[in-house]
């Protein structure tokens, strides 16, 4: 039996210390008429040898494509160290540090991760981590609710740039506590968010969302829209993509006050694209909020001898102590993810990230150049972008995107179907792992199918 | 010993050449949109951030290291080969919004899944997108909310919850909308169920339930239960934290639960990696098929074979949780797992945890300690309480934990279920040898010594971790939750 290392003695050993004839009798509180016979349904074990052999050839099966999607999930370079380190034994089977002096590695993991986090976010305080960018949002909009004592209204604005299944997401976590969420137009000549929803406000949102960069790639006016906001009585919400962080304003530096809560989608610091997960939400907030934030929190301490050590704190918060007025009911929460970030932070440090968000923006406007050179492919917006790009093709994507694919490149994602007003669109990024070859070969595929 | 923290071992200019690009590209922003300064991140050299992040592993408890008797935890050995497997390139390097052709591999393994855990379960339809047990038990509130809701009892929002749930259960309820309604449960471990007759009505949602129960103990009178319940109009949630003491023996299908939620980052062996990540995929039976959270995996008879299930299939889904479809790579390393046990090895892991936690729970008692609830079986987990001890010999279960970490394990769960004062919640799983049993009930016994001769030293414990005991109270009110460069 695979991971079992009972043998016939020691079963007979113990159900004598027991007391009982067999492994059949302890199980006898259990209404006999609940027991199963057998397990339909399930197959016979495999050895470690043939699971290998099946999984590497479906593996096999998904693999070889050129990688031109964004859309919230981001292909950058990942360190050997990171994941080699993270999948220690010693931080890959640990568990949530409930018991403090056995998992100092893991709690210094964590400050050291919220330290940069705050950072990043030019914020007070980080959380331990949330379950990915989505949700965080949704937790970020719970807080506001909690933490905005200036108003009872639980409108929800979303500037026109955040991510759409965001803020889907946020509806089906948040929309059962009365939370709605309604989006600003869209500029369409800059892609960026028309405020005239916030400024004709009657009814003034509880909070207001902003996302930089916007899901197209565009940059938005985030300290007007942040001053805004205020002057409105609404918190403001910074959705944020991480990398950029190296190099765009820090929300806590948003207009004149900062925005309040900072959160956002970690997967682009050192976790791979791995079909969607796991990945990790973050979250940071000014000191006034703290105590609203949900998810675990560690801190720095001293033990019995006076010297240094990490603990998980402000724990008052959080479901095990205050269970049915807990600020969320999150318990586990992504460690492991965390813990690759922050290997990942360390090794670049803020002139390596600066440079990875800099060349895949670079990347990124020298592959829309390419692709422009081709006679039916527009820019749909102007003005400046972050590392992702929506261009107009004068015939319908999805084609185009199979004809792509068929030639190794995911080219992007089609806009078309979930963006309609946006006609036949396409969303293309291209991060520092993509060399110059590389754009050209999606060029001289692409101009071949279109011709 | 204390490890500095990595920005103390930084120096300006220094970082890891190898991992970014050479240049510094230009690019055209313009300088509005710009940060005024740049982040404070490490600058350390590659040798440096190897060094440090291997020392900091170094100063964990982990299951690779120490028996981990976690109870609800289910700290079982996370086999290696999942970890080796669901990291494969073509796994590790797909993007969630690839085109279905190219993923067929991937969804293979995913609708697979999803059939297998279904029969273990004995439920009819599944989700795989929670990505947590907090956010399974969420979607299970959420679809019974949903079930009323479409059936014109909108006023359905009370849930009842045992006293001795996990937290979660009611700040889940809190969290949908709902008011918790608090059972009791009864000297033996098992739900008042007179209690329960007279908390359930025309404004239940249903019940949330752990089977066996946070208690350790199997739920008795679960049929008569459901009925009550059920006779009421509510649903029947399982919270599934302690499904490996029934897995492969009893399936929550069978006792009429509407829905549940299993842990696979417990039950089925993914790393808990310090916190997380978890994975609660979600199983429901006939009433609340329509409304499961989506993306699902979809089989059919044409090209490509695997395909998702989204909003326009399922139009009464409660929606989507997460930006993508859940913690993929956690649910191929259930996958791998599931494939590795198979039929025989599923059916053995209840047999085997529940063996182990008899076996312990006897050596235990037999050496003196006083059981939660002698007199009934032990399911995967036991209780010991130390209330005896801790009025005669002042050692509380605070205190036996942590000098069971001097012992060389990891302490049990410590004051939880809140109902049993100075519990410990021992839970071994079917992973642990006989041997390593014996040796923990022996330095339970050695510990209960030093109570008794030297209780001042054991109330200093541990001493021989890199901290000491640490001051809880300092770091609340001296929150210092970031380093400063002063």
């Amino acid at each position: 039996m695979p991971f079992i290392p009972h043998t016939e003695e020691d079963i007979g050993d113990m159900l004598a210390a027991i007391g009982v004839p067999d492994v059949e009798s302890l199980f006898d509180e259990i209404p006999k008429e609940l027991l199963i016979r057998d397990l339909d349904g399930i197959p016979d074990a495999l050895s470690e040898m043939e699971i290998s052999r099946l999984m590497r050839a479906r593996a096999a099966k998904d693999s070889g494509l050129s990688c031109f999607i964004g859309a919230g999930a981001y292909e950058h370079h990942i360190p050997a160290v990171v994941w080699d380190i993270a999948t220690r034994g010693e931080f890959y089977s640990a568990y949530t540090p409930y018991q403090a002096e056995a998992s100092q590695g893991t709690l210094q993991t964590i400050y050291e991760y919220q330290s940069m986090i705050a950072s990043l976010t030019g914020l007070d305080a980080s959380n331990a981590s949330l379950y990915d960018g989505a949700s965080a949002l949704a937790e970020a909009a719970l807080m506001a609710v909690r933490a905005n004592r200036g108003t009872k209204s639980r409108r929800v604005l979303l500037a026109a740039g955040v991510n759409d299944t965001y803020r889907k997401v946020a509806a089906a976590i948040a929309g059962s506590q009365g939370l709605t969420f309604e989006r600003m137009g869209l500029d369409s000549t800059t892609g960026a968010s028309d405020p005239g929803a916030l400024s004709d406000a009657e009814d003034p949102p509880v909070a207001v969302v902003i996302q930089q960069p916007g899901f197209f790639g565009t940059l938005e006016s985030v300290h007007e829209l942040t001053d805004l906001a205020h002057s409105q009585g609404a918190l403001v919400i910074a959705v944020v993509n991480p990398t950029s962080l190296a190099i765009l304003a820090a929300p806590g530096r948003w207009g004149k006050q900062g925005a309040d809560i900072a959160c956002g989608e970690g997967q682009p610091l050192g976790v791979p694209l791995s079909s969607g997960g796991p990945y990790f939400g973050f979250m940071a907030c000014r000191n006034a909020l703290l105590r609203q934030m949900p998810g675990r929190i560690v801190g720095r301490t001293t033990d019995l001898d006076g010297n240094p050590g990490f603990t998980l704190t402000l724990q008052a918060r959080e479901q095990h102590i205050r269970r049915s007025k807990a600020t969320s009911n999150i318990c586990t929460n992504q460690g492991l993810m965390v813990t690759a970030a922050t290997i990942y932070l360390s090794l670049l440090g803020q002139e390596g990230l600066a440079r990875v968000a800099l060349t895949s923006c670079r990347r990124t406007a020298e592959l829309v150049e390419l692709l422009c050179s081709i006679e039916g492919i527009d820019r749909l917006f102007e003005g400046p972008h972050f590392h992702e790009c929506a261009l107009r093709l004068d015939r319908p994507t999805g084609p185009v995107l199979e004809a792509l694919a068929e030639r190794g490149i995911l080219g992007g994602i089609d806009l078309s179907g979930t963006h309609p007003e946006l006609g036949d669109a396409l969303l293309v990024c291209a991060t520092e792992t993509k060399t110059k070859a590389d754009l050209e070969a999606y060029r001289d595929a692409l101009r071949d199918i279109m011709s | 010993m204390h490890e500095p923290l990595i920005f103390e071992k930084s120096r300006h200019g220094r970082r890891a050449y190898a991992q970014a690009p050479a240049d510094r590209a230009e690019c055209d922003i313009p300088a509005e949109f710009l940060r005024d300064e740049p982040p404070m991140l490490p600058e350390a050299s590659e040798l440096q951030v190897v060094r440090h992040f291997t020392r900091l592993s170094q100063q964990n408890f982990s299951i690779d290291t120490h028996f981990y008797p976690l109870g609800s935890c289910t700290m079982k050995y996370n086999p290696r080969a999942c970890n080796t497997l669901a990291m494969l390139p073509g796994f590790v390097n797909r993007h969630p919004l690839g085109p279905e052709r190219y993923g067929q591999g991937f969804l293979a393994c995913m609708h697979e899944l999803q059939e297998m855990l279904k029969a273990v379960t004995g439920m009819k339809a599944v989700s795989l997108t929670p990505m947590a047990g907090a956010q399974g038990e969420l979607t299970g509130v959420a679809m019974i909310r949903a079930y009323h809701v479409a059936r014109g009892e909108p006023h359905r929002l009370e849930v009842i919850v045992p006293d001795a749930a996990h937290g979660t259960n009611p700040a889940t309820a809190t969290m949908c909308g709902c008011v918790v309604r608090e059972l009791p449960t009864g000297r033996d471990g098992d739900i008042d169920l007179d209690a329960l007759r007279r908390a359930v009505g025309a404004n239940t949602a249903g019940i949330m339930l752990t089977n066996p129960s946070t208690l350790g103990v199997f739920e008795r009178n679960i049929t008569e239960v459901a009925a009550i319940v059920h006779g009421a109009g509510g649903l029947l949630y399982y919270d599934g934290a302690n499904l490996n003491a029934i897995l492969g023996k009893v399936r929550p299908g069978d006792m009429e639960f509407d829905v549940i939620h299993m842990n696979l980052h417990k039950t089925f062996s993914t790393p808990h990696g310090g916190g997380g990540p978890g994975s609660g995929a979600v199983g429901v039976g006939a009433r609340l098929m329509p409304f499961l959270p989506i993306p699902i995996v979809g089989k059919r008879e044409g090209e490509p074979e695997y395909f998702w299930l989204t909003e326009e299939h399922m139009p009464q889904s409660i929606g989507r949780l997460s930006g993508f479809m859940g913690n993929a790579g956690v649910l191929l390393r259930a996958y791998v797992y599931m494939r590795m046990l198979g039929r025989d090895g599923m059916r053995r892991i209840a047999e085997f945890a529940t063996l182990n936690a008899n076996y312990l729970m006897a050596r235990l008692e037999q050496a003196g300690f006083e059981l939660g609830f002698p007199g009934r079986r032990a399911s995967h987990e036991f209780i010991v309480t130390l209330k005896r001890q801790s009025r005669t010999l002042n050692v509380t279960a605070m205190d036996v934990a942590k000098a069971l970490l001097d012992h060389g394990f990891h302490a049990p769960t410590t004051y939880f279920p809140l109902l049993v004062p100075e519990c410990l919640l021992i839970e071994p799983t079917e992973t642990e040898t006989r041997e390593m049993m014996d040796r923990f009930a022996d330095a339970m016994i050695a510990i209960l010594h030093e109570a008794e001769t030297d209780i001042q030293r054991l109330k200093g414990a541990p001493y021989t971790l890199p901290v000491r005991r640490l001051d809880d109270v300092k770091a609340a009110r001296n929150l210092d939750l970031a380093w400063k460069r002063s």
